[in-house]
């Protein structure tokens, strides 16, 4: 490795860079004139061609703001938080093709940053991490807005995690790699006719569980519990000012930019697209489709934000882990068993293996109502077959922790009644 | 800090290059320097998650003692397990377990020395000397002094014997991806600890639920067990007296 390697190496992060922060002024200028133009309004007009640069005037303002932090602040947490916001944003799409391969000179360039052989498990592993910035900073600003802010949005993340992770784990078994370049390349060609192979069409449950979470991790609407400006003030970011609130809303949108990105590289093809013209241009056209994808999932995004009205939280806990969980979980076990069956040569044995666990699986699905009915109630009540109604209070329904909260509540009559 | 990420970005995804001498000196540098570097950190940090007074900043050290792991881990060219260590342990448990410190509000500084058994110090101390011998000479031991690295090279394994520790070298033992490897292994030779490892969580997930649920009378841990619940007005309609907590403030 040379000089020239290195330079090429910190040309290509450079673009990622350059791309991914231009992207992100672009996109909370966007969002504010699509917002506006669905509600009937004009949005930033001022600055620039039709307010182009009002992200900038923005970021110059924050950036010369007094900085205030609270008096009860844990000091260091307090400037940490922000910093591990931006910071994870940043990393995260270095594993992220943003472009083709081309050839200068007798040197192949990738247009991707880092291509390790855990791929895409960098993506989540970041992401896991990025909860701490929220976290972190609703604890510590030492105020009781900030900190549910800061609690609701650690268990949401960590619920709609399983779900992302899960129709991650789902691509990985199609592909057969963690590799996001080999995620890239399963996708080239068509799959028939002139559709092309983009995994978004066998694996169309896994992308809307991945979209579903990926809209839930970043924390946009309808989702946005964690700052809910209606109910906590902005949630965990209430008590930031100045430059450490320009930091925590750099790592929002960039973070809905990687989001956008990851689902372009898992379902979309990435930078695939029919190539033709001269060599300059088919250097160039695989970055602009990856960008012209992106972009249309950052306008999707946005129209969410205009459209929906967020959810409860019990709701928003609910479709977590009793809708999304189960149906990834069961989605992953399709994509291996369709994988094993495609490539094996002893079909009719897995076949029949299949078979037989599905016969068990069902007989216990149909078994487990019967025991938690006797169980709970010994007289049973009428015939309605073991079927319950989803917030059934009955014991034995209260598997999910904020259900089991409820429980002391039943017994407080009876404590009030002895005092 | 894109420059940072590419840096670390290099040092992991350093490939084993043909030349042997070579990508041999050229790792051993880097992880020399790494552990170092990383060796300190990773006790400073543990020391102090057992010395802090607040809860959460010890989390946080607990955190960080992780991260040092995990780079410990990618330096080894062990990427799956760096990785995992990350989403699993700094990702998702250390974040639950910030999750009940908050919501249990108990981000105070703690006093030290209250509510101690007696004799726990020394006992604590006793136990964790004899713990860390224990390591020391069962896991670590084989790999100490002479025997530190292999000892065969492929050629001389059968000349060796049963003393043969043969050279496979981090390029084979990758040679299919760190992903694949890791997977073969998990998936063949290892199946039944793997299998009763996750059993084991299961049942201590169930455990935890069941004893998690905070109650006055312990027969509402087990769901009822064929007895019918008495419904909530019968119960607060009963006279005083008739339960151990009305009891409890009768006294």
């Amino acid at each position: 490795m040379d000089w020239l390697d290195v330079l090429i190496i910190v040309a290509v992060a450079v673009g990622a860079f350059a791309l991914w922060l231009v992207g992100t002024a672009l996109l909370i200028w966007g969002e504010r004139r699509v917002v506006a133009k669905m509600q009937s309004r004009v949005g930033p007009n001022r600055l620039g061609p039709a307010g182009l640069m009002q992200t900038l005037a923005d970021g110059a303002k924050l950036f010369f703001k007094e900085d205030i932090a609270p008096a009860n602040a844990d000091r260091w947490v307090y400037l940490a938080a922000p910093m591990v916001s931006a910071v994870v944003a940043l990393v995260t799409f270095a594993v992220i093709p943003y472009g083709g391969t081309f050839t200068i000179g007798d040197r192949q360039i990738s247009l991707q940053v880092w291509d390790p052989d855990v791929g895409l498990l960098w993506v989540l592993a970041m992401g896991s991490i990025g909860v701490y910035g929220i976290v972190l900073a609703g604890w510590s600003s030492g105020s009781k807005y900030p900190l549910l802010g800061g609690v609701r949005s650690s268990a949401q993340m960590i619920s709609y995690e399983l779900a992302m992770g899960l129709a991650v784990a789902a691509v990985f078994i199609y592909t057969g790699s963690l590799r996001a370049s080999d995620i890239v390349a399963n996708q080239a060609g068509t799959l028939f006719g002139p559709i092309p192979a983009w995994h978004v069409i066998p694996m169309a449950p896994a992308f809307v569980l991945f979209f579903i979470s990926a809209v839930a991790e970043t924390q946009r609407p309808p989702f946005d519990l964690p700052e809910a400006e209606g109910e906590l003030v902005g949630g965990f970011n209430t008590e930031y000012s100045g430059a450490k609130f320009a930091m925590i809303f750099l790592a929002e949108f960039m973070n809905v930019i990687t989001m956008s990105a990851v689902l372009v590289t898992m379902f979309l093809g990435g930078p695939n697209g029919p190539l033709f013209g001269p060599d300059i241009v088919r250097a160039v056209l695989p970055t602009i489709y990856f960008v012209v994808k992106v972009g249309i999932f950052l306008f999707v995004f946005i129209w969410l934000r205009a459209t929906l009205p967020r959810l409860r939280y019990d709701r928003l806990m609910d479709l977590g882990w009793k809708v999304m969980l189960p149906f990834a979980l069961l989605w992953v076990m399709a994509t291996g068993f369709s994988v094993v069956l495609r490539e094996t040569t002893e079909r009719a044995t897995v076949i029949r293996a299949a078979a037989i666990g599905a016969a068990v699986a069902a007989v216990l699905f149909f078994l487990a109502p019967l025991f938690s009915r006797r169980a709970s109630e010994p007289g049973g009540g009428g015939g309605d077959g073991g079927a319950r109604p989803l917030d059934d209070p009955r014991p034995g329904g209260e598997a999910l922790p904020e259900r089991a909260g409820d429980r002391p509540s039943t017994d407080r009559p009876t404590e009030e009644v002895g005092v | 800090m894109v420059a940072l990420a590419t840096a670390v970005g290099a040092v992991l995804a350093q490939t084993p290059v043909a030349d042997p001498a070579g990508a041999a000196a050229s790792t051993g540098a880097a992880e020399f320097w790494v552990f170092w570097i990383l060796a300190p950190l990773s006790l400073a940090a543990a020391v102090s998650m057992v010395v802090l007074r607040n809860p959460v900043h010890a989390a946080l050290m607990l955190v960080v003692n992780f991260f040092t792991i995990a780079m410990f881990y990618a330096v080894l060219e062990a990427q799956f397990l760096a990785a995992v260590q990350i989403i699993v342990y700094a990702g998702a448990i250390m974040v639950l377990f910030l999750f009940v410190l908050m919501l249990l509000g108990v981000d105070r500084e703690l006093p030290t020395r209250v509510a101690q058994i007696r004799g726990q110090q020394p006992a604590a101390l006793l136990l964790g000397a004899l713990l860390f011998a224990a390591l020391a000479v069962g896991v670590a031991g084989p790999f100490l002094g002479a025997d530190s690295a292999c000892n065969a090279p492929p050629d001389a394994v059968a000349a060796a014997g049963a003393d043969a520790q043969p050279c496979v070298g981090l390029a084979a033992a990758n040679e299919e991806g760190n992903v694949r490897g890791v997977a073969r292994l998990l998936f063949t030779d290892y199946v039944w600890p793997f299998e009763v490892t996750s059993v084991l969580l299961v049942i201590a997930a169930i455990g935890a639920m069941v004893l998690g649920r905070r109650t006055e009378r312990p027969e509402d841990l087990v769901d009822g067990r064929g007895v019918r619940k008495e419904p909530l007005r019968a119960r607060a309609a009963r006279p005083t007296g008739s339960t151990a907590l009305d009891r409890e403030a009768a006294e």
